[in-house]
Formats: C-alpha cells, sequence, structure tokens
C-alpha cells in the first residue's frame, strides 16, 4: 500500500516535470533551440496566478485563466523580441540567451519589494483535503495535478491531431522550408509555439504551487524537467510526458527506499544511464547525421 | 594600420606578432608584478580571484571556445580540485604536490565526463555534464567522512616545501606565477598541431574527420585537460577563501563559469581573462553604484541577476563575441581612424545546421 502511495505522488510531481518538458520539447521540434527559461516561465506562472488572486481580487478560475493567457502572450512577445532576431545562430547561443532571460525573471521577481523575496501559498479551494480509498490516502492537490495534466495532454493531442493549426505546427516542425512553401507561416507559427510553451509552463506552475509553494527560485525545478524531455527522448511530445512520469516515480521511490541524497540525485543517474543507453531517448527519432 | 613584413615561417606562430605586442604585454606583465604596492589589500585580493577564475575560464574556453563541446557542469570539476587539495593540504602533503594531484583527479574525472561526448553532442551532452555536476555535487555533501559534508571544510595555507605562503601578497605572485604557465601552456597548445585539431572539431566534425583526426581521442584530450585547469584553479579558489563548502560548486557557478566565457568572447583566449575581470568587477560595481539608485531598485537583492542577465542577453544579442569582440572593433576604429565603415564587422546572415535528418 505504501508503495501505491509513492507511486501516485511519484506520478503528481512527474506530471509538472512531464508538462515543462512538454514546453521544451514544444519549443525544440519548432525552432532546435533549448529554452532554459522553461523553469522560469512556470515560476511566473505561478505568480501571476498569485497576483490574480489575492492583489486583483479576481475569483479562482478567472486568475487561472488570466494567468495562463497572460504567460501565452508573455511568451509570444519574447519570441518576437529576443529569439527571432538570433534563430540561425548557434545553438549554443540561444542557450545562453535564454539562460539570460530565466537570470532576468528570477531576478525581476525578487525585486517586487515584500513579495519577491516571501514564500506564498497560492489559495486554492482544494487545499489540504484529503480522500480516503480503503487504506489509501489521496492528496486532492495530487489527484488535481494528475487530472489537469490528463485533460491537457488530452487536449493538446485533439489539437495536433485534428486543428490545422495542430497540423501546420507539426509540419513546420518537421520540415520548416517545405512547410514555408506550402503557405504555412512559419514566423508566425514560431511564436504561437513560443506562447504554447509559456502557457504550459505556467499551467504547470499554477499545478505545482498548492504543493510547494510560490516564490522566485521554484523555477529550479525545471531543471529537473531535462531529464524528463531526455529520457522521453527530446523530440517525442508523449516521450516529454512519459520521462516526467518515469523521472517523478524513480525519484519518489528512491527518496524513500534508498539512502538520504539519492533523491534528488536520482532523475539524473537515471539521464546518464539513458544517455549511455539509448541516446536518443525512449520515444525519439532515430537520427544519423549525413555528409 | 601595421603592416608586418614575413621573412620566415616562424614569423607566423610567434606568440608576439610584433613590437607593439612585446611593450605593451611587458607592460602588463610590469603592472601585475607592481600590484602589491599599487593596490591596496582589498583590490589585490579581487585580482587574485580574477587571476583564479581566469585559469577556469581558460579551460572552459579551451573546451567550448575552441573545440565547441559545452559543459554545463564545470563547477564539479572546480570543487573536485578544490576538494582534493582542502584533504591533501590539511594532510601535509606540500603544495605543488597536492596541486598535482588535483588537476590530476580532475581530469580523470573529466576523461569520465568525457565519455559520453564521444556518443551524444550538442544539448544531450550539456545535459549529461549538467546531471554529473549536480551528482558531483551531492557527492561532495554526503561524503562526510572526506569532504566534512555540509558543514564544509577549512584548509590551511600552503605549504611550499617549507615556506608558508599565508601573506595576501604571496598567494597572489603564487596565482600569478600559474595563471602566467597556463596561459602560455594554452597559447603553445592552440598552435599545436593538437590545438589546431580541438578547432577543426568545432568547425565540423564530419571534415574533422575525414582529415584524419580521431575525435574520441580530442574530445577526450580536450575534457581532460580543460578539468585539469579547472582543478587548479579550484584548488586555489580553495586556499583563497580557506573554507570550502559543497554550495559552492553548485549549478549556479557552472552557469557563472559558462556566463564568464560567453560574455569575454567564445574563442578567444583574451576572452577568459576579459571575463574573468567582468565576473569579479560586477559586483564591485554594483555595489558602489547601489547608493546612487533609488532605494526600492538599488536595495532589491535580485539587482545583481537581473544586471547579468541582461549583460548575459545584450551580448548574445549585439556582440557575440563578446568583450573581445567589441576590443577588436574598436581597436580597428583606431587603427584605420578615419576610415573606419560602419559595416566593417557586420554579423553575416548565417542559418543554423539542422541536427535533423533531412
Amino acid at each position: 500500500m505504501q508503495f501505491l502511495q509513492l507511486v501516485i505522488s511519484g506520478i503528481a510531481i512527474g506530471c509538472i516535470y512531464g508538462l515543462i518538458a512538454l514546453g521544451f520539447v514544444l519549443i525544440y521540434k519548432a525552432t532546435e533551440t533549448v529554452s532554459f527559461a522553461q523553469g522560469d516561465l512556470m515560476m511566473l506562472g505561478a505568480f501571476g496566478g498569485l497576483a490574480g488572486m489575492t492583489m486583483l481580487g479576481f475569483p479562482f478560475w478567472a486568475a487561472v485563466i488570466a494567468a495562463i493567457i497572460a504567460m501565452g502572450l508573455f511568451g509570444v512577445l519574447l519570441e518576437r523580441i529576443v529569439i527571432r532576431p538570433i534563430l540561425g545562430q548557434p545553438a549554443f547561443s540561444i542557450v545562453m540567451l535564454t539562460i539570460g532571460i530565466a537570470y532576468v525573471a528570477r531576478g525581476l521577481i525578487t525585486m517586487i519589494p515584500n513579495i519577491g523575496t516571501e514564500t506564498h501559498t497560492l489559495p486554492v479551494p482544494y487545499k489540504d483535503q484529503i480522500w480516503k480509498l480503503g487504506a489509501l490516502v489521496l492528496n486532492v492537490e495530487q489527484m488535481v495535478v494528475i487530472a489537469a495534466t490528463a485533460v491537457l495532454c488530452a487536449g493538446l493531442f485533439a489539437m495536433f491531431r485534428y486543428s490545422k493549426l495542430g497540423m501546420a505546427m507539426q509540419a513546420s516542425s518537421q520540415n520548416q522550408l517545405a512547410a514555408y512553401y506550402m503557405g504555412i507561416p512559419v514566423k508566425t507559427l514560431n511564436g504561437l509555439v513560443w506562447g504554447l510553451a509559456a502557457a504550459v509552463a505556467a499551467i504547470a506552475g499554477l499545478l505545482l504551487a498548492p504543493i510547494t509553494f510560490v516564490h522566485a527560485n521554484m523555477g529550479f525545478i525545471g531543471l529537473k524537467a531535462f531529464p524528463a524531455a531526455v529520457v522521453g527522448g527530446f523530440t517525442s511530445l508523449p516521450g516529454a510526458i512519459v520521462g516526467g512520469l518515469i523521472i517523478g516515480i524513480v525519484e519518489s521511490l528512491s527518496g524513500f527506499y534508498l539512502p538520504a541524497g539519492f533523491k534528488d540525485t536520482a532523475p539524473y543517474v537515471v539521464v546518464l544511464i539513458m544517455l549511455m543507453v539509448k541516446p536518443n531517448g525512449l520515444f525519439g527519432e532515430k537520427l544519423r547525421k549525413k555528409v | 594600420m601595421r603592416f608586418i613584413f614575413k621573412t620566415s615561417y616562424a614569423q607566423d606562430i610567434n606568440l608576439a606578432k610584433h613590437g607593439g605586442h612585446v611593450f605593451w604585454y611587458g607592460l602588463l606583465a610590469l603592472l601585475l608584478l607592481g600590484a602589491p604596492w599599487l593596490f591596496a589589500e582589498y583590490w589585490l585580493a579581487q585580482m587574485t580571484f580574477i587571476l583564479i577564475y581566469a585559469i577556469v575560464g581558460l579551460g572552459l574556453m579551451l573546451l567550448a571556445g575552441f573545440t565547441g563541446q559545452f559543459s554545463l557542469g564545470h563547477a564539479a570539476f572546480l570543487g573536485v580540485g578544490a576538494y582534493t587539495q582542502a584533504v591533501l593540504t590539511n594532510a601535509g602533503v606540500p603544495f605543488p604536490l597536492a596541486l598535482l594531484c588535483a588537476a590530476g583527479l580532475s581530469a580523470t574525472v573529466g576523461v569520465v565526463v568525457g565519455l559520453p561526448a564521444l556518443r551524444v553532442k550538442g544539448i544531450y551532452l550539456g545535459m549529461a555534464t549538467l546531471s554529473f555536476g549536480f551528482i558531483v555535487e551531492e557527492v561532495l555533501a554526503r561524503w562526510e567522512k572526506v569532504t566534512g559534508g555540509n558543514a564544509g571544510i577549512h584548509i590551511k595555507a600552503p605549504d611550499l616545501f617549507g615556506w608558508k605562503v599565508d601573506s595576501g601578497e604571496g598567494f597572489y605572485y603564487l596565482c600569478l606565477f600559474i595563471t602566467v604557465a597556463a596561459t602560455l601552456g594554452i597559447l603553445n597548445l592552440l598552435r599545436s598541431s593538437t590545438g589546431r585539431a580541438f578547432v577543426a572539431i568545432r568547425d565540423s566534425e564530419i571534415s574533422a574527420q575525414s582529415m584524419g583526426i580521431h575525435l574520441a581521442r580530442y574530445k577526450t584530450l580536450s575534457f581532460a585537460l580543460s578539468a585539469a585547469l579547472a582543478g587548479v584553479g579550484g584548488a586555489l579558489y580553495a586556499h583563497k577563501l580557506q573554507f570550502i563548502s559543497p554550495d559552492q560548486f553548485n549549478i549556479i557557478q557552472s552557469i557563472d563559469l559558462l556566463l564568464m566565457v560567453v560574455i569575454g568572447g567564445l574563442g578567444s583566449v583574451h576572452g577568459a581573462f576579459l571575463g574573468a575581470i567582468f565576473l569579479i568587477t560586477m559586483p564591485q560595481v554594483i555595489s558602489l553604484t547601489k547608493d546612487y539608485l533609488p532605494a526600492a531598485v538599488g536595495q532589491a537583492p535580485g539587482l545583481q541577476a537581473v544586471v547579468y542577465g541582461v549583460v548575459l542577453v545584450a551580448f548574445v544579442l549585439f556582440e557575440p563575441l563578446g568583450l573581445y569582440g567589441r576590443w577588436l572593433k574598436v581597436r580597428a576604429w583606431f587603427q584605420l581612424f578615419p576610415f573606419y565603415r560602419q559595416g566593417m564587422f557586420k554579423r553575416q546572415k548565417s542559418f543554423q545546421k539542422s541536427d535533423r535528418l533531412k
């Protein structure tokens, strides 16, 4: 029973990793760049929700939706202003650029007097509730994370599968030039992908906030989403979620069954093993460079 | 504008290309040698830190700037070096021997990390080094018998065969000597066939391989050398601070090191030094200007992060060659005065080579 309990809490935190990893993968597939700012976008999303609920006095749902939309717009803006001018430069420059954005985001949040340096709790309606299912004690906050992730994944799946926009995104991520020739506005789509990634990050932040707290350094959890993305294969959307779940469960189980210290390193050990054994990840396409 | 009339091939690989180099670097050497008499104790300590970071920067520059392999876990090598030095010095091993051990152990660890680099590249390598950095940090925190865990460890002053280097000036000269040795070593390496092989790998792995460069050997070598320099830097860092704990070697430190070489200018030895100067002087500049800013901005704890981030973003967007690139432009302006044109250093439009299957 304890095992099951651990697996469930692992799945819940794994969903968060998966959602952040989803942002990495979306951006990587669209623009072949890796965004190190994803964790901090998540942090901004959580702060956005907090601001909506406490300072502006929005009701819960309105605040959540407002935060997600605001972060989506922020992502589009970010792409337009800083990312687009240097697309085509070596991937390393863009990595450094996103690290810079992350620094700025974290710094600006801590600069807000009295708010940025404190830790806050997000006042959600389902705070501290528990469901009892036989001997199993289910934390409602964790259940909400799992349910919301499932719904979001279904929505994204439907979008990529059936909507024109989603198919255009898939096309341009497979071959930008060919997509451009087919009349797909690739540049606009890249902006939208950044917006989508930022919105997903905001959702992850809002889901994570009740479990931990809202604070300026919560973006560092994004560093644990990298292993998730790598395990799933950096080019696969379902892979990101599966990778996140694997990392979450491994972390949760190793925290309990292995000596102290393994909890924080287990994800990285998993990713190192993965890189040695199968560098393309579980669901990654097999890529081979040709001369 | 200076035109060099070359009369022998040896001139092509001379370290000092012309008299101007000899003069200016000689002046710099004099300034550095006379620094203890010219600057106050505090600024001398800052200069020592610049030298230490420059050593680490040289290593990272060799790896990221010249071999094109970027490492997000370089602080781990720094940590391995620092802890080796601390443990050995406290056990009574003389300084040069401990330093060699620190460099050697870091290099060994570097080889181990370099092994995944043979299979993975680009962002995956970044992931591998990042993961490795986390694991080393955790080991340093948990292996309490040797490292003292999160409580940290104190380190005695360096012992140069009976001569205790416990004054600021003495340690400054020690760092200066090691920095000069490391710089000359790197410069010589870069003009040898090994250095050329590194640059070839950076520019195109496939063409390097076709020219007969053994990719695995050179990549591992690059990792080992880079880690060894980071280890030396870490050892000096431990001596300078006299106290080390695992959280000094975390991901933030790794990112700071990367920031240092990117802002300094990737692919130039000068860049390592300029980056180190930036990294050390920036907090000082911020704390000096703090008093002139409105209190809400000046006293905010996040100010430093914002400045670092903005500077980094600005450099990537507008000056990809970093401070050294800016210096090249300024120099060209003076050399060509008044014939400098706006578009001389125009950034070429480039297209990223896709890693995807076409």
